[in-house]
């Protein structure tokens, strides 16, 4: 610090008191603006790096199939043929499956967070329902193929062919040996797995519509059915909705879970009950194992089909969310 | 109560009611049934060798050491490296970004990473690091999960900026603070705590992770701790373990996914617990 203790003369007043900070400052703003401006940046390359890596590493098999790689039933590692077609349909089956038991069970749950327990069970039961969101797909796989696939296999299959075999036309769905493991196994896990993300995403939509709704309609004399459904979910409508597609998006990229209990076979049946594979098991079980280049594409071009499938699938979903919030937001 | 319209109402109140009683309850009876499953296996899984021997070639006994090292290894990269850029990144869209066409364009992009399948981003970090170095090795596997910390992290040090009164930045700015200073030296301060459950939530997520280490950490029978390898860890393991037809290496699996649980639903709790939360972490 020689300036301080040197004579005052109007040289030294003129000059700043402290250059030390200021130099810091111009420099210091800058540099850590653009160090976030860089890391935000990268963020938005990580992406796209995905889809451009995924797109080079596909490009091979688009070359040598084109078109008729997706509507190519076959997958055949010995003559170098290969197909999306089986596996996308087993991926859009189990979801499908999966949705269809997913959705009313979330919604029940949600009601009940929101409409009907007390105030001391909502907290503890709303975080039972998110720690089963929290559970490692891993789990949910061993716990199928260990737990549940033998007591289906058992009790519920033979029932369901005995019941619903005879019904024309629906009685094809479930006709088949009880193996306990295929589509619908693997589309029971899943709808186990979405339920707590798309039952705690309605639950934040319903509790975003106004009390003040609810207490005309329930002062109308409304039963809590009738507030449910004709003023809660109209209101939240759209929220809803994003939160079934979030469920979608997460049940056709889902990975470990499928894999273990989908059996892993190329066929399309109309049979619920018969063993089949998805994208993301297609690519778990065989990518370390893929000899030749085309085989090698051939998977990388499954991915890249499943990001496209899951990128639209997502992005509708944060485009209703984030219309609900804003909505919220305004109101 | 004999109008007709009435009692339609009511049983149709009742129908649903009960229906969405019976549902919550159906719901939580399968989370105790998995837990009870992994416990009930894991726990008589569980010994001593558990955490002293390495995986066991099959059909003979030994342990988890490698894969529980391994494990922690690869986590501990993953974490290291993403939450700096995570922060920085967040601390972008909540600081200087607010309202700009490119930090909506970042924020979706985080929000796609956040739910893109996992297997993708295997597949991208066997891309780039893989073949770049010819290998597999741990230090792919900790980049695939790095890249689901940075969203998670991202995400959380948004929200959690966000919630900072603007007065405290003005007050810093007013003693002369440079900007930098003020953010982080004020902000993350105040948000430090909200900061911290994004990290442990992004380490729970990372924990259970199987799918993007399938092909680039890979599997290491024996003990190892070099990252420039393949190496052993939990999710691999107890995957190759369970489709296995030996039932010294199943029950291992066993003990690895009631391991994995513990760990991932402990430290869940832990945060909900002591922790303010984010809200909305789908």
């Amino acid at each position: 610090m020689p300036s301080r203790t040197s004579v005052v003369t109007a040289e030294t007043v003129a000059k700043p008191v402290r250059p030390s900070t200021r130099q810091r400052r111009s420099i210091g703003d800058p540099l850590f603006r653009g160090m976030t401006h860089l890391a935000a940046l990268i963020v938005f390359g990580i992406l796209v790096g995905i889809a451009v890596v995924l797109a080079f590493g596909a490009a091979p098999a688009f070359r040598a199939f084109g078109p008729m790689f997706f509507v190519t039933k076959a997958w055949n590692p010995v003559e170098d043929v290969f197909g999306a077609l089986a596996p996308a349909c087993g991926t859009l089956i189990t979801s499908a499956i999966a949705l269809l038991l997913a959705v009313p069970v979330s919604f029940g749950i949600a009601i009940f967070l929101t409409e009907l327990a007390p105030k001391w069970m909502r907290r503890p039961v709303g975080t039972a329902v998110e720690l089963l969101a929290a559970v490692p797909s891993i789990v949910y796989g061993m716990w199928g193929l260990f737990s549940f696939a033998p007591f289906y296999a058992a009790h519920v299959q033979p029932a369901l062919t005995a019941y619903l075999g005879p019904v024309p036309g629906l009685g094809r769905l479930f006709d088949g040996p009880p193996l306990g493991i295929g589509l619908s196994t693997a589309g029971i896990i899943l709808a186990i797995m979405i339920v707590p993300f798309i039952a705690a995403v309605m639950r934040d939509v319903f509790e975003t519509v106004p009390p003040m709704l609810r207490e005309a309609a329930y002062g109308t004399g409304a039963t809590t059915w009738e507030v449910v459904w004709k003023v809660v979910l109209p209101y939240a409508r759209g929220g809803v909705l994003g939160g079934i597609v979030l469920g979608l998006g997460r049940a056709l990229g889902e990975t470990m879970a499928v894999t273990f209990v989908i059996g892993n076979a190329y066929d399309i049946t109309l049979s619920l009950f018969m063993p089949s594979a998805t994208i993301s098991s297609v690519i778990a079980n065989e990518f370390t194992e893929a000899t030749g280049k085309l085989y090698y594409s051939s998977l990388i071009a499954l991915g890249l089909v499943l990001f496209v499938i899951t990128f639209v699938v997502l992005a509708a979903a944060r485009l209703m969310l984030a219309r609900m919030k804003a909505r919220a937001g305004g109101a | 109560m004999a109008n007709p319209i009435y009692a339609r109402r009511r049983a149709r109140n009742m129908v649903a009611v009960g229906a969405s009683v019976l549902v919550t309850v159906f719901g939580l009876a399968v989370l105790a049934l998995i837990l009870t499953s992994i416990l009930r296996h894991g726990l008589a899984a569980i010994s001593p060798t558990l955490f002293t021997e390495s995986t066991p070639p099959p059909g003979a006994h030994g342990g988890l050491l490698n894969a529980i090292v391994g494990s922690l290894l690869l986590n501990t990269v993953a974490v290291v490296f993403g939450t700096p850029l995570g922060v920085l990144a967040g601390t972008y869209l909540a600081e200087f970004g607010r309202g700009s066409r490119f930090s909506d364009v970042v924020r979706f992009v985080n929000d796609m990473l956040l739910s893109a399948p996992s297997i993708l981003l295997g597949l991208f970090a066997y891309e780039t690091v893989v073949v770049t170095l010819g290998h597999f090795s741990g230090w792919a596997g900790s980049f695939a999960l790095s890249l689901i910390v940075i969203p998670v992290v991202v995400r959380t040090t948004e929200d959690m900026l966000l919630l900072v009164p603007m007065e405290l930045r003005e007050a810093g700015i007013g003693l002369g603070a440079p900007y930098w200073r003020v953010v982080s030296t004020v902000c993350y301060r105040a948000a430090g705590a909200g900061m911290l459950t994004g990290v442990l939530l992004a380490v729970a997520r990372i924990s259970g992770e199987t799918a993007p280490l399938l092909f680039t950490a890979l599997n290491n029978q024996f003990w190892s701790a070099n990252m420039n390898a393949p190496i052993a860890n939990l999710p691999v393991v107890i995957f190759q373990f369970a489709m296995s037809p030996y039932d010294e290496w199943r029950e291992l699996a066993w003990a690895g996914a009631l391991l994995i649980t513990v760990a991932v639903l402990g430290l869940n709790i832990l945060t909900r617990a002591a922790l303010p939360q984010p809200k909305g972490n789908t």
